[in-house]
């Protein structure tokens, strides 16, 4: 699935890299906001949900050529988070959704569970 | 070919740069994907490691014909019990560290997991050489 179709579904915005959600194809989601926990299991191509704002995250996507990362429950990047996205060409997402609302509507859109 | 590059301690901003400067060197001498994934992994954790425990100090990439080589050396507190140290979920993380999302004691986990050899030095009041080797497929 485009990242483009996935905003959509999750009600999120883009903060940084709009321009790349056309393109860009989303393997999968990971869900913490432990940094090393990240590292060792995320998967390139995948989304990461996470409530962790400050600039070492992108570092963590960059590494990992995470497809974007998502700030959940209305949670607002630091400036210098963005201005380290626009740097490395990372896709930041923010959605007002709950965590927990935002990973269940991923599920739904990438797997088709609980569809009719 | 030897590289180093200094790693800043406390300066959580910048972490993750030495990390970055080697993803791009072992991508420009066209290393496989694979392989740079679990360099960036485990060099990224090296790397914290200086920069929340250790004071700082530098990363090292050797890269040879059958071998790529991260050496993290500081000259911070050092390491009392290593085993200890490599157990998953142990952790001396300061308490900023952890509201920025370290601290999970993973770090030399994923390190171990991700390299083919893994080598601690450390003396408590000296400081500690983590060495990192990657056996490449080209042999
Ligand atoms: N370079 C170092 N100098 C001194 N102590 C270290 C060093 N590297 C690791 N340690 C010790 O080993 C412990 C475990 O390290 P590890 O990287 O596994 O976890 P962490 O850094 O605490 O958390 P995480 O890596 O999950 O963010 C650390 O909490 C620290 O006590
Ligand atoms: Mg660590």
């Amino acid at each position: 699935m485009k990242l483009s179709e996935l905003v959509t579904g999750i009600e999120a915005v883009a903060v940084c890299g709009e321009q790349g959600l056309a393109e860009k194809e989303v393997a999968g989601a990971y869900v913490s906001d432990l940094l090393s926990d990240v590292m060792g299991r995320a998967k390139e191509g995948e989304v990461w949900l996470t409530i962790q704002t400050h600039p070492n995250v992108v570092a963590v996507a960059v590494l990992l050529n995470l497809a974007a990362i998502i700030f959940t429950a209305g949670h607002e990047p630091e400036e210098q988070t963005k201005a380290k996205a626009e740097e490395e060409g990372i896709i930041l997402l923010k959605t007002a959704l709950s965590t927990y609302e935002t990973a269940g509507r991923i599920y739904q859109l990438l797997t088709g569970a609980g569809r009719a | 070919m030897i590289q180093r590059f200094p790693v800043a301690g406390e300066d959580f901003s910048a972490a993750g740069e030495a990390s970055s400067k080697i993803k791009n060197i072992l991508r420009q001498v066209g290393e496989d994907a694979e392989l740079i994934r679990r360099v960036c992994i485990a060099a990224y954790e090296a790397e914290m490691n200086l920069v929340i425990h250790a004071g700082g100090g530098e990363m090292i990439l050797k890269l040879d014909t059958d071998m790529v080589e991260v050496i993290a050396q500081d000259r911070g507190p050092g390491i009392p019990d290593v085993e200890l140290a490599m157990q998953e979920g142990y952790s001396t993380a300061s308490d900023l560290a952890r509201e920025m999302g370290f601290g999970a004691g993973m770090g030399m986990a994923n390190m171990k997991r991700c390299a083919s050899e893994m080598l601690i030095d450390t003396e408590v009041g000296k400081g500690t050489t983590v060495t990192l080797r990657f056996k490449t497929g080209k042999n």
